[in-house]
């Protein structure tokens, strides 16, 4: 595991649902009442048809590595920077958390694990493959 | 309207200078305005338009205005990262043709090996969802890489055929900041940054900076310079918008680049000469595929054995050395491109690399990141009878 230090996420009025949610352990994404599609990160706008009528769903916090680079040099390296894709649909881009980096690959299942940033603060949605 | 013969490029200047802790950036930006009216033939006098990007010191164009001396009826810091100044010569053109100026001085200049620099402004409202990620170019770029080859069998050895094209130009660069000449296994060989991408895979970081000055028809005719029209353009930006669809192998180039041959009315097959925005190798080899100079998956094997280098490849590439070599001021590669696209067609890039009979050329470039959110932004350029 990375030794980064983890700048704390400043949730605004559009993402305080989603920063409250995350320090419940659940990872919440939008979807639109009107085009149905999902986005991440969240907006209150969907940027997919323009519609207000987003609202906030539960997704199951799992997915599968869409590409993965791990970096290796500067602080705080190794570690490994990725998208994964939701089983809801979206993408995101996050880290992936992990004994191995060598390891990750396209296509590999992982679930979400909430990392501690700074005291007080909202932790943030990073990935460790399924069952590691 | 088209922007086709709207504009020329009367003066190009690329600051020789990759490292200067003696000097300020704003000094830099002069000595590059300086040289590229002196290129056309003109002065301070003759400039009635000015470009900068957000990245030039002060309060945008009003600052630099000011400090260049300059007395202007149309100013634009349009901001694409660095591509900027491949569009930079479109929005000029534009302003040409609607009247709005007939000089359009383009600078840029940046001393990021001589001091800190800012490169990006807090409030991104994709910030709390990214910053924390640690994400720079080095990994932005690399998944695209580790994506391109999970899907196409794309290899590090044809992205480093990228670097070794770029190299064997360089060699002729006096100015160039890597002239030594470099193969696949040195670029292998290299440290790894951000798999897939080797220290070689890597542009180089410069101070420097570059200047441009695009006139009207009427003024081109009256200086004695080459005639160097834009011929057509394009732009176009891309990111994850949302999650949906995220397709990291495809780069907003395919759209600014069909775009700028339609105005153009040629194809790439047309080109005879191509300054491709090399801040990776792997960058080049997106654009290539986008640009449509092959299919897409087909870069890996385009770029290989040398099919890039001058006088023995197919599509003769960043001549100078591009970034990847030469010269990447302020991590800005998009002047230089335009530049050596210049100096090509005037006949005027060094012997040992210019192509014969170059009368068309493209320059296009990323700005911002490849695997987040980018830019593109794409000219054709045609010398003039």
């Amino acid at each position: 595991m990375s030794d980064r230090k983890l700048p704390a996420p400043q949730p605004n009025a559009e993402t305080e649902t989603f920063w409250d949610a995350a320090s419940n352990g659940v990872l919440k994404i939008k979807r639109c009442g009107d085009c149905n599609q999902a986005h991440y990160y969240p907006r209150a706008i969907c940027p997919h048809c323009g519609s207000a009528k987003t609202g906030w769903i539960d997704t199951a916090g799992s997915g599968e590595i869409y590409s993965v680079s791990v970096m290796r040099r500067g602080e705080g390296a190794p570690f490994a920077v990725a998208y994964v894709t939701l089983d809801e649909g979206p993408a995101m881009l996050t880290n992936i958390v992990a004994d191995d980096l060598d390891s990750l690959a396209i296509g590999q299942r992982v679930e979400v694990v909430f990392t501690p940033t700074e005291d007080g603060a909202p932790p943030v949605p990073m990935f460790t493959p399924r069952g590691g | 309207m088209s922007l086709r013969n709207a504009a020329y490029i009367a003066g190009a200047f690329e600051h020789p200078t990759r490292l200067a802790p003696d000097k300020t950036t704003p000094q830099l930006h002069a000595e590059c305005a300086a040289g590229a009216l002196a290129d056309a033939g003109l002065t301070i006098e003759d400039v009635d338009g000015y470009f900068c990007a957000t990245d030039a010191p002060g309060f945008g164009p009003i600052s630099m205005v000011d400090y260049l001396g300059l007395t202007v009826r149309h100013t634009d810091s349009t901001e694409m990262g660095g591509c900027t100044y491949i569009q930079h010569v479109a929005h000029a053109a534009e302003a040409i043709a609607a009247g709005k100026c007939k000089v359009a001085l383009i600078t840029l200049a940046g001393r990021p090996r001589s001091e800190n620099v800012m490169r990006f402004r807090p409030g991104a409202p994709e910030q709390a969802f990214e910053q924390w990620i640690g994400l720079t170019n080095h990994t932005s770029y690399g998944m695209c890489a580790v994506r391109h080859m999970h899907e196409f069998g794309t290899t590090s050895d044809q992205l480093a055929w990228i670097k070794v094209a770029a190299s064997h130009h360089a060699q002729h660069n006096e100015h160039a900041m890597l002239p030594k000449v470099v193969t696949v296994e040195d670029v292998l060989e290299s440290p790894m940054i951000a798999d897939p991408l080797h220290r070689l895979d890597c542009c180089v970081t410069t101070d420097g900076g570059g200047a441009l000055v695009v006139v009207a028809p009427e003024i081109a005719k009256t200086l004695n310079r080459p005639m160097i029209a834009l011929r057509g353009a394009g732009e176009a930006t891309k990111g994850p918008s949302g999650g949906l669809g995220l397709d990291l192998t495809v780069s907003a180039a395919a759209r600014s680049g069909p775009a700028a041959f339609a105005e153009a009315g040629v194809t790439p097959a047309d080109i005879k000469y191509a300054s491709i925005y090399d801040s990776f190798t792997i960058t080049v080899l997106i654009q290539l595929e986008d640009l449509g100079f092959c299919a897409k998956g087909e870069g890996g094997k385009f770029v290989a054995d040398g099919n890039l280098i001058s006088g023995t490849g197919k599509l003769p590439f960043n001549t100078d050395g591009g970034g990847l070599c030469s010269n990447h001021p302020m991590f800005r590669g998009g002047i230089t491109k335009v530049i050596e696209a210049v100096r090509q067609l005037r006949g005027e890039a060094h012997p040992a690399v210019q192509v014969p009979n170059c009368d068309l050329a493209v320059a296009t470039g990323i700005g911002g990141s490849l695997g987040a959110r980018h830019g593109a932004a794409t000219v054709i350029l045609e010398r003039q009878s």
